[in-house]
């Protein structure tokens, strides 16, 4: 038996391109080495940070991976435009088929699971607490855990790109391609493992967020009195348990298949490929849902804060919210309407799909019911979300049109399809979670980003989208198909050259993300959110100092209103000080999350390379660390009340200088 | 984090799992004397079976598993109904798609 496996020298891989880039991460890491040892960081990093067990901080370290990742998967989107804007009139362009195969599969895979998953969560972390008037959530242990599995999977995926290769399947890995027949390399493996680790992450996160706003909403706060973020999210995490055991089964078939020779997907033996695209979708229609619903509720806060007014139709919004969820749940079909299912499964999943538009619909209006004579503030938030009013409506509409089943024979697989999705996913999630980015950035990090070059990445972005994706709409009308290395069309030329220079544009737009960030770190002192309530709030996170007090709130809020603050500045309850202060009971920092998130990784990989002792011993590692974290004592403190007084003392003495 | 709800369940006293088991025993007998008698066609003897496994069903849920909407213990029967919902739409649709996939393909 081999120690290693099938890991050997010729795993890595001899491309240029894939070279260069790890020579770049590799200056790159150890530049950063350096500094955190000179700067005798690591004693910090490690105390303060990984082994936090502080939502908010977890949330800034998930919106840390997912900007990383954003550049990893970004770098492959204009890898993929410049090949195609290259490879026309038959050339072959710069990529090879079997790199350009993992480059669109790795873009998708990173996109969805580790850039706007760990976005969506992240924001989720920083503030669905402060808004219920929490401490904390349900279970730290639990939530730093999550943050470690899903870093464990990033880390599988990035492994790949330096040892072996990543799947040549597109993202979606369908069997019988994904299959040991088709795919006999690790990159079906890498892709499995990253996706089933991280997955099960994302499992405890959706039940962990779950539990904390049925049993830890603030004395008074009914379900029906929770902040429409908080809703959303709530139910984005009801999809995500329903949901992502279908991912975790399906791919665990699928390893089933590839490691012990089963047959669920393959034609032999009586298995069908059929169910494996079935399953996933069943599990990846709500995952988008999963994605753009806490967009939505990020939406709303904005406008209703930017416009100065109550949000329009709450009830209604979380309504249409619960609606999405469900609907969203019994759609799935419409991604394989070409696999020839009946005209009555066709009909059903097509009138479903296009029934979503209306509680959408109802959103929609209830945005602009609320900015109706309201008082706009054109903040960066706020552009954000005007962007997206336009954009996610097209997007939606082509949805519509793609919902259509004799439409969809056509359009299948097009890149009007590519369009499309990006359509509503760039429109929707993202440009959500940057506006969210921009909103809470001052509460999180206790200073403003720098709104000059916020203004630029917007416009960048709108653009850039417009001069990207609109051309696919044609392309696909035109008869492009999706995931093509090389076209000899001189019809398409002019509509790809568009795309690339669109790509570009947003390639600028995510420059001016990092230089605002960059800015408002070097202007620091100048943009301080002394007050922690920077645009005029309206729910309880603003009634915190910027960043939030460790423990949140020194005395639960007594809540009577949805928009919670804004109720308390009214009635003039804001700010109140107290004699004294019972201690907090506080949740410590924790080790066994980053060990087992890394005792994670190593079983992944070994389990990728056939490296048995490994696997095994990584697993046990696992089981151990868990029990060992189980019977631990010292897993709490209490915070005293002269310690709490000197802290709310010093916020609210900065609220009275304004 | 350390603390745990001790008081929040009832679970059960001696005389409802009584209840419980005597009318668990009874919906299993029903069944099993309407096919021991042979007093009955295939349509009829297959609705007796099914009715009295889904009566048992509850019996359980009530007796054994303590599912109730009283203000304690309804999250735990919205989760059950939660979880029942989700696996119908999935096996169900699932069956359905694949059913009639597989018909088209044949004829």
């Amino acid at each position: 038996m081999n120690l290693l496996g099938k890991l050997s020298w010729d795993a890595i891989p001899y491309d240029p391109i894939v070279l260069g880039t790890l020579a770049v991460v590799a200056v790159g890491g150890a530049a950063l080495f350096v500094f955190m040892t000179l700067a005798k960081k690591w004693g910090w990093l490690w105390r303060e940070w990984l082994t936090s067990v502080d939502h908010k901080r977890l949330g800034i370290m998930y919106i840390i991976l997912a900007f990383v990742m954003l550049i990893r998967g970004f770098a492959d989107a204009i890898m993929m435009r410049t090949q195609l804007a290259v490879a026309t009139n038959g050339s072959e362009g710069y990529l090879p088929p079997e790199h350009y195969d993992q480059i669109f599969t790795a873009h998708g895979v990173i996109m969805i699971i580790f850039m706007a998953m760990p976005f969506m969560i992240g924001l989720m972390n920083i503030i669905l607490p402060l808004q219920i008037g929490a401490r904390d959530v349900a279970f730290p242990f639990l939530n730093n855990l999550s943050f470690w599995l899903a870093v464990s999977g990033a880390l599988l995926v990035n492994i790949s790109l330096g040892l072996g290769e990543f799947a040549m399947t597109g993202w979606v890995a369908y069997p019988p391609l994904s299959g040991l027949e088709f795919s006999p390399g690790v990159g079906v493996d890498y892709y499995i493992w990253a996706l089933q680790i991280s997955g099960i992450g994302t499992t405890l996160t959706g039940v962990n967020f779950l539990v904390t706003v049925l049993k830890m909403r603030a004395p008074g706060m009914k379900l029906m009195d929770m902040p429409i973020f908080t809703w959303t999210c709530t139910w984005a995490n009801v999809l995500i348990v329903a949901s992502f055991p279908i991912l975790t089964a399906a791919l665990a078939m699928l390893t089933l298949d590839r490691y012990l020779d089963f047959h669920f997907f393959t034609n032999d033996a009586g298995g069908n490929s059929m169910m494996y695209i079935n399953l996933f979708w069943a599990w990846g229609h709500p995952e988008v849902y999963i994605l753009v619903l806490p967009a939505f509720g990020i939406f709303s806060e904005i406008v209703s804060t930017f416009t100065g007014k109550r949000l329009f139709g709450y009830k209604s919004m979380v309504y249409a919210s619960g609606a999405i969820s469900i609907l969203g749940f019994i759609v799935w079909l419409h991604h394989f309407f070409t696999m020839g299912a009946s005209a009555n499964v066709n009909a059903f999943f097509g009138i479903m799909t296009m029934i979503i538009a209306i509680p959408t619909g109802v959103k929609l209006f209830n945005w602009l019911f609320t900015m109706y004579k309201g008082r706009v503030r054109l903040e960066v938030p706020m552009l954000w979300t005007l962007g997206f009013m336009v954009i996610f409506t097209i997007g939606g509409m082509t949805g519509v049109l793609l919902a259509v089943p004799g439409a969809n024979y056509v359009l299948h697989n097009s890149l009007f399809l590519i369009a499309h999705f990006h359509n509503t996913i760039i429109g929707g999630a993202v440009f959500g979670y940057l506006a969210g980015f921009a909103f809470w950035f001052p509460k999180a990090m206790g200073f403003h980003l720098d709104p000059k070059y916020g203004k630029i990445s917007f416009w960048c972005w709108t653009i850039g989208f417009l001069l990207a994706f609109m051309p696919l709409y044609v392309l696909g009308f035109l008869g492009m198909t999706r995931r093509l290395n090389q076209t000899d069309n001189p019809d398409w030329n002019i509509w790809l050259y568009i795309a690339a220079v669109g790509a570009f544009v947003i390639a600028i737009g995510i420059a001016a993300q990092f230089i605002q960030l960059f800015l408002g770190f070097k202007n620091k002192d100048k943009n301080l959110d002394k007050t922690g309530d920077p645009w005029n709030g309206h729910t309880l996170e603003w009634s915190l100092a910027s960043p939030p007090q460790f423990y949140n709130f020194a005395k639960l809020p007594q809540v009577e209103d949805i928009d919670a603050f804004t109720d308390m500045k009214e009635k003039g309850t804001a700010y109140q000080r107290h004699e004294s202060y019972a201690p907090i009971h506080m949740p410590s920092n924790t080790n066994a999350g980053p060990i087992m998130g890394l005792l994670a990784t190593a079983m992944g990989f070994a389990l990728v390379w056939h490296i048995w002792w490994l696997a095994g011993a990584s697993f046990i590692g696992l089981i151990v660390a868990f029990i060992c974290r189980a019977y631990a004592s010292n897993t709490d403190y209490y915070v005293q009340p002269d310690e709490v007084a000197r802290i709310e003392n010093e916020h609210l003495d900065n609220v009275a200088k304004g | 984090m350390s603390q745990h709800d001790h008081d929040a369940h009832s679970h059960g006293s001696v005389s409802s799992y009584v209840i419980g088991f005597v009318l668990s025993v009874i919906l299993t007998v029903i069944p099993f004397w309407a096919v021991m008698t042979s007093a009955y066609d295939r349509a009829t003897l297959f609705a007796i079976i099914v009715v009295t496994a889904v009566v048992q069903i509850f019996v359980h849920l009530k007796y054994f598993l303590h599912l109730n909407f009283s203000k304690e213990g309804k999250i735990d029967t919205l989760s059950f109904i939660f979880t029942a919902i989700v696996i119908v739409m999935v096996v169900a649709l699932s069956v359905w798609i694949i059913y009639e996939s597989v018909l088209m393909m044949m004829y």
